[in-house]
């Protein structure tokens, strides 16, 4: 006979996710658990607190790619367990990354021969790699002054102040003195002039960036270079240049191949580009090439048998995954030169359909350039009453994640909006962006202004007090 | 009246072709220039899944220590936060809060000295070498500020550790610019030696960095021992040195298999400790933590406040734009299996490195040269090395294929050169026992060609010795001095050449 239990008592192990008792528990915060749980239950907990973080491709302050090909995520997950620095074990892998790093250096115009290898590296993102970059420059001037008999301990690099924090980080925790030119208003990116004045004998390089972070701006590193070597030869220190190009290095190429910012300027010596940007990859790639051997200083580059086979290696990071090198490798010859012109020409055409959207509120002056990154910084014309900030929170209610932020000195006056064109911002998003930004714009000028509010009650307060102090006929004295 | 066309061969549907029908497989793969066309995206993957095929096989790495198996539920949270930059901190606040969360698990774990609700101070990395130079940059610059403070001169920094280390720390040392003091090894005695440690420590010394579970053996240091000897050293001194545990492997072990081993900041010295996530901590490659004691021991001027992205942001790290995918799938870890969940896991590990080291003695081939207590791994080095070495036997290994891989110590013990298999969570028994059979396999193989060149060169040396030799003149070696010619010959070949600079 066979005993039958009743339905609470049966194995917990069949309850659904939802009925069970794991739903009820308050996910630890501060210890780990002492018992498991089934995975059901952690995945269900997990990605139900997710929903609650903002959409990656509604989130229009990042440049960095949110969205690729199933055949691409496919190639990715299964590539998910692979230690990209087992190079011995992955042999297929580590020529993946060689073939993108050729191809990059081909794109940026390295004197190198049809088939000669090329100088570079893949990293996590720009900021590996622009520290790489600094390290090289660093050691090489370090090594140059050696040999001159001159003090080396304090170099530095002169760049605009609008760099991204990368460069300020490289600066701190390398400890080079990092030079800024300052911005000035309707001015926002890096005067060359300026920059070649601030160079000195300690200067390890001057860095451009092509495609601001702020307003996607290319620099104009052609001018720079003829400035720098004018002074070079008054001078004989051989300052360098270096192209941070992590958003504009897979724009100019496609979009400006007329305009000469790479390693067609002899001065040139390195350049960074992000493949998570515009190179169309998840978040997680970098890129950094060196014009030739001789700009990257042999003894930065080490040498392990820790695996069991003889590896080179020049990055900060050691194990990683796989999947963005060969996503990246995926899409450059998915894609060709003819993609990624195609899908940049139509970034740029949706930029431009939300810039006029946005002209003909009347409401804003545009800081972006037409030319750069497919981008469109704007401010509010008055922003007396409300301001940029409050045009930021307000549209998170309609799902868009749209930045506001100040321009770094001497700008700093200046807030702006930006909203940043990616591959997946097609133009019925825009089209709706810009309705739901005049949406928020009526209802920001029906409500009072936070300074009218902030005005009455500290004259309602100030009555009350001045009230209470004549009652108490208290002493004057100045407070 | 429809009229119907013949298809001629040149208005041929291309795109209807199946990839492998198509000429986009009988091109050769671009190489060093962009193509300038784009391919159909079916050719693209198929073009690129094929050639990865022949990559080694992750699971049959022998060699790594990280992770080459997760939960499909796993798996399928990773996918859904693939396109999640993690740096966008405003934006993905739940992502940033399971980061937080992680940090204050292990920070406990580790017995960092904090209140119950108190936030512990740490950070999550892309593995242990970020992890390490964020630790070493706080040590460097509380260092600094210190001597400033002092008025003594602070540009000769240096740091003391094992010649065990892993490449990350020579690598922190030279790109930043601190002196590498390493205590060398030597012939039985695999890791850092607390006293001759201490012994090296100065007045420019940032700390003492000790490691639990060696790259090479896994052996535990003893860390307690160091801080004895360091407390000493301090108080004679008045220099205050301190001391970083790098943990990369043994983090996630130490706290549930031998949880009376007193190795973290239950010791007062230690103020900084790194694990990577991606080892035992049950994680696919890409992501590590730094957990420091205190506040205090990570000073404020190394963090960074930005806006860039819309609102304030503290960042210390190296790296910024990154995936997302690694830190919740540490999470997911760590509600999924909780104490017991790892404790039985790196018990089954235990289990298996024994079945494996039990089956490699009994060939009575080798010397074991890995410790019984540590990170699961084994070891192990021929006990004759006339006729062929540890690197004969990782290349035949290939062919069954395992990746075992082989090395040689560094110095003072460059002489040795060991095999070294670790065992991960998805290295079942099963697995064990077919290693331990091809490597039998493998070694009977090379016994016999052994065996068979021998015997060649004996049959040589006889026709010499009766007078064979073309010019007439008679060369009188002996068998075995023409034997060992031969044989150091054919070594040679065969044998790696073995770089030195274990990471």
């Amino acid at each position: 006979m066979v005993l039958s239990k009743t339905a609470s008592e049966s194995d917990v192990s069949i309850h659904s996710t939802f009925a069970s008792r794991y739903v009820r528990a308050s996910l630890p915060r501060f210890r780990m658990p002492e018992n498991s749980i089934p995975k059901e239950a952690a995945y269900q907990i997990i990605n139900d607190e997710l929903m609650l973080d903002g959409n990656p491709r509604l989130n229009l302050a990042s440049f960095v790619t949110t969205w690729m090909e199933p055949e691409c995520d496919k190639l990715m997950m299964a590539a998910v367990n692979k230690n990209y620095v087992d190079m011995d074990e992955y042999p297929v892998t580590t020529e993946l990354q060689n073939r993108c790093v050729n191809m990059i250096a081909h794109l940026f115009n390295a004197p190198l021969g049809e088939s000669e290898t090329a100088v570079g590296v893949g990293t996590v993102g720009s900021s590996e790699a622009i520290m790489l970059a600094g390290l090289a420059f660093k050691r090489k001037w370090q090594n140059k002054r050696k040999e001159q008999g001159l003090p080396y301990d304090k170099p530095n690099i002169v760049t605009g102040a609008n760099v991204q924090v990368c460069w300020e980080k490289f600066a701190r925790y390398f400890e080079v003195e990092l030079k800024e030119v300052k911005l000035s208003e309707g001015y926002y990116v890096m005067d060359p002039e300026k920059a070649v004045q601030m160079v000195d004998e300690n200067t390890i390089c001057v860095a451009a960036i092509l495609g601001s972070t702020l307003n996607g701006e290319f620099e104009d590193v052609k001018l720079l270079n003829d400035l720098l070597t004018k002074k070079n030869a008054e001078t004989g220190w051989d300052t360098p240049i270096h192209v941070d190009a992590a958003s504009g290095g897979f724009i100019a190429p496609f979009l400006y191949p007329e305009l000469e910012w790479d390693f067609r300027l002899p001065l040139v010596k390195s350049i960074n580009v992000s493949g998570h940007k515009y190179g169309l990859v998840y978040a997680g790639i970098g890129w950094c090439i060196w014009r030739t051997k001789e700009d990257l200083p042999e003894e930065l580059i080490f040498h392990i048998n820790y695996l069991g086979a003889d590896q080179p290696t020049f990055t900060l990071n050691f194990s990683k995954g796989s999947s963005q090198v060969i996503a990246q490798y995926y899409q450059l010859i998915r894609l060709g030169f003819e993609g990624y012109k195609n899908i940049m020409e139509n970034c740029q055409e949706n930029a431009m359909v939300l810039k006029e959207g946005l002209e003909k509120t009347g409401r804003f002056n545009i800081v972006s350039k037409d030319n750069g990154v497919p981008l469109v910084a704007f401010s509010l014309k008055d922003n007396s009453r409300h301001d940029e900030f409050e045009v930021s929170e307000f549209l998170r209610r309609f799902g868009w994640i749209v930045p506001a932020y100040t321009m770094p000195p001497d700008a700093q006056n200046i807030t702006v909006l930006r909203v940043v064109i990616r591959e997946d911002f097609s133009r019925t998003l825009a089209e709706r962006l810009v309705l739901d930004i005049q949406k928020v714009l009526h209802e920001l000028d029906v409500m009072p202004s936070k300074k009218d509010i902030d005005i009455q009650k500290t004259k309602s307060v100030a009555a009350a007090w001045k009230r209470f102090v004549e009652d108490k006929k208290k002493t004057n004295g100045i407070c | 009246m429809v009229l119907s066309k013949a298809v001629p061969s040149s208005s041929h549907d291309a795109s209807l072709d199946c990839t492998f029908a198509s000429r986009y497989v009988r091109a050769p793969l671009p190489r060093f220039k962009l193509p300038e066309e784009s391919i159909p995206k079916e050719a693209a993957y198929q073009v690129i899944n094929d050639e990865l095929m022949l990559d080694g096989n992750p699971r049959l790495n022998l060699a790594s220590f990280v992770t080459t198996w997760m939960e499909p539920e796993c798996d399928k949270l990773i996918m859904a936060a693939l396109n999640k930059n993690y740096v966008d901190m405003d934006e993905y606040p739940i992502t940033t809060e399971l980061q937080n969360r992680c940090v204050n698990m292990i920070a406990h774990l580790f017995n960092a000295p904090i209140g119950e609700e108190e936030t512990a101070v740490g950070v999550g990395t892309v593995g242990s070498s970020e992890a390490i130079m964020l630790a070493g940059l706080a040590f460097k610059r509380k260092w600094q500020n210190k001597r400033k403070a002092e008025g003594m001169p602070y540009d000769k920094p240096n740091i003391v550790t094992g010649a065990n280390v892993q490449v990350c720390w020579e690598k922190f040392a030279r790109y930043f610019e601190v002196e590498l003091k390493e205590v060398k090894l030597k012939e039985g005695y695999y890791v850092m030696d607390p006293e001759k440690a201490v012994a090296m420590v100065d007045e420019n010394t940032i700390c003492v960095a000790a490691i639990l579970g060696s790259t090479l053996t896994g052996e535990f240091e003893d860390v307690n021992k160091l801080n004895e000897l360091l407390t000493e050293k301090n108080k004679e001194t008045g220099w205050d040195v301190p001391i970083h545990v790098d943990a990369a492997s043994g983090g996630f072990i130490a706290p549930f298999l031998y949880k009376d081993l007193v190795w973290d900041f239950r010791l007062p010295l230690v103020k900084s400790i790194n694990v990577s996530g991606h080892k035992y901590g049950l994680v696919y490659a890409g992501v590590g933590w730094v957990v420091w004691r205190s506040k205090e021991d990570l000073p404020d001027e190394l963090v960074f406040h930005i806006n860039y992205l819309g609102a304030d942001q503290p960042t210390f790290t190296l790296n910024f734009s990154k995936g997302s995918s690694q830190i919740i799938a540490q999470y997911y870890q760590f509600i999924r299996l909780g104490f017991e969940g790892y404790k039985n896991i790196i018990e089954n590990c235990m289990e298996n490195a024994k079945v494996l080291r039990q089956g490699l003695e009994q060939t009575g081939k080798f010397n074991i040269v890995s410790k019984e207590v540590g990170v699961p791994l084994v070891a192990f080095a021929l006990k004759d090395r006339t006729y062929y070495t540890v690197f004969d036997i990782s290349e035949n290994l290939r062919r069954f294929g395992w990746i075992v891989p082989a090395y040689t110590m560094p110095a003072d013990a460059q002489h040795i050169a060991v095999l070294r298999v670790v065992v991960r969570e998805d290295f079942s028994r099963s697995l064990a026992e077919w290693l331990v059979s091809d490597i039998h396999k493998v070694v009977q193989e090379l016994d016999e060609q052994v065996k068979h060149v021998t015997k060649v060169v004996t049959t040589q040396v006889d026709i010499t010795a009766r007078g064979g030799g073309t010019d007439g003149a008679l060369v009188h070696k002996s068998e075995q001095e023409i034997a060992e010619e031969v044989i150091t010959y054919w070594k040679k070949l065969v044998s790696r050449k073995k770089t030195s600079g274990v990471c």
